[in-house]
């Protein structure tokens, strides 16, 4: 936690909309960081996973030596969302891909899955248990989660499936929240952070 | 439910996915394979790379379909392509084979001097160049839906970018001193719309996102590039001309990934290959200087 009680909660900066994501994280009551390396991972709350190209982040993980302190972090419960390229990340199965890269969320992603830049849109989706107005959702060359395994809590959809979904500590959402004024899934992640027990996933 | 496409939201969202990462030029799925497995967050199609058509000239246009079409087929990166200034029959054509991003770019040929194209008429983004501010702000105001420095494409020399880079911070910098009053007569000197000029004040930035572009050879070039504020990188003839094109494509990305730690730095630059031979700029006759064309 920050001098301030705010959690700090980390940004993976190895590429993508990462600054979008820390200002969201500011006006939702949290400090928010850089994260390029394992030392920087230690000292976090909580871990965003941006929007990006998933291809390029997943080999930069490996490259970087950044994909085993995640997964152990996430198993030590350091509570991680993955927007879009971090979704497909955090899925244990990938279609149309060998290799899962992080394997963390017992989920199928389709990447890629509504076609080419031109089909990229924008869409309402119904508030559920988030409350409130509908969600402004923004789609781009989005993934579609096509299945669902035991544990996983469905948040919200669009025409019946899956694009926000929670998993223990973790969460994945195939939009970008952080491209929107709406704050509600920012602040959920942060109040996740704030009830997990403060770093003692990297055992301090 | 409602569900709209080719939004500002949408077009522009793109290029925010793409920040951070280096974006290469390609000109075969050879090319675009080698790109993607070093890092590459995008690559850009075109005929010949800019190095290539200073030396061969000729009228450089779009690349043939099925190049673009094994690019596509090849890689899982969003897949850009150049089509000539104010050629929209091109950007149509591009379209419709379903590339992610058209940048309508200096490096080829013009194909008409009066006019760059409607952007706003596409459901695919578009990127283009620019010196300044002015030429920034005109370009989205026609539809640009992402911005990049000219710079000096194929001459492996930087000065160019860095020039047109600090150019655009530093007039954003000064808008953001302006007074009201001084707005319109700024906008009416650098030729650009006033609410652009405004939203410019007020975000203290480009309304889009902003990537280098033109010269950059080396991994320190990149980094300097985004240390003076790019959101990402262009490298064009800097990695298909150098000695090994899979590691100095694999360096540059690593630099501009950890533009701000010098040890990294350092440990990337040590024993490259040998970096394209650059060009320098007083030996390029006006004439032949790419980032002249388009205003």
């Amino acid at each position: 936690m920050s001098a301030a009680g705010e959690p700090i909660i980390g940004v993976l900066a190895l590429q993508g909309d990462f600054a979008e994501h820390a200002h969201s994280l500011a006006r939702a009551g949290a400090q928010p960081c850089e994260v390029r390396t394992a030392a920087q991972l230690a000292a976090v709350d909580g871990l965003i996973i941006p929007g990006g190209e998933s291809t390029t982040i997943a080999r930069l993980l490996l490259q970087y030596d950044l994909r085993e302190p995640i997964i152990a972090a996430a198993d030590n419960g350091l509570p991680i969302w993955g927007t879009c390229a971090g979704a497909i990340l955090l899925a244990a199965e990938i279609e149309w891909l060998d290799r899962p890269a992080l394997s963390l969320i017992p989920i199928t992603i389709e990447r890629n899955a509504y076609g080419r830049q031109i089909d990229s849109f924008e869409a309402e989706l119904e508030p559920g248990a988030l409350g409130g107005a509908p969600v402004h959702a923004v789609f781009i060359r989005a993934p579609r989660i096509r299945e669902v395994r035991d544990g996983v809590s469905v948040l919200l959809q669009l025409d019946d499936e899956p694009v926000a979904v929670e998993y223990r500590r973790l969460m994945a959402s195939t939009f970008h929240p952080e491209l929107t004024d709406d704050l509600r899934l920012h602040r959920r992640f942060v109040e996740r952070c704030r009830q997990a027990r403060p770093r003692d996933h990297a055992g301090n | 439910m409602v569900v709209e496409t080719a939004t500002q939201t949408v077009k522009a969202g793109l290029a925010q996915m793409l920040k951070g990462g280096v974006i290469m030029d390609v000109v075969t799925p050879e090319h675009a394979q080698i790109a993607q497995e070093a890092g590459a967050c995008s690559v850009m199609a075109l005929e010949r790379v800019p190095a290539d058509i200073r030396k061969t000239g000729g009228v450089a246009r779009m690349s043939d379909p099925s190049l673009i079409r094994g690019i596509i087929a090849t890689v899982s990166i969003p897949v850009m392509a150049k089509v000539r200034i104010g050629h929209f029959v091109e950007a149509s054509i591009l379209e419709a084979l379903g590339v992610d991003y058209i940048d309508e770019s200096e490096v080829l040929t013009p194909a008409d001097e009066r006019y760059h194209i409607n952007k706003h008429e596409f459901a695919v983004p578009f990127v283009c160049g620019c010196r300044d501010l002015g030429e920034a702000l005109r370009r989205i105001a026609e539809g640009a839906a992402m911005i990049r420095t000219k710079g000096e494409a194929g001459t492996g020399n930087i000065v160019e970018a860095v020039r047109h880079m600090r150019a655009v911070q530093g007039e954003i910098q000064r808008l953001r001193g302006m007074g009201d009053e001084e707005l319109v007569s700024y906008a009416r000197d650098i030729g650009a719309p006033v609410e652009l000029v405004r939203e410019t004040r007020e975000r203290g930035r480009l309304p889009v996102v902003n990537f280098a572009a033109g010269g950059v050879a080396t991994p320190a070039d990149a980094a300097l590039m985004m240390r003076l504020g790019a959101d990402g990188v262009f490298v064009g003839s800097g990695i298909f001309k150098s000695q090994e094109p899979a590691r100095m494509a694999e360096a540059i990305v690593r630099a501009v990934t950890h533009f701000e730690d010098d040890q990294i730095l350092a440990e990337v630059s040590t024993n490259l290959p040998q970096a394209m031979p650059g060009l320098e700029l007083s030996e390029i006759p006006e004439p032949e200087r790419l980032a002249q064309r388009g205003w």
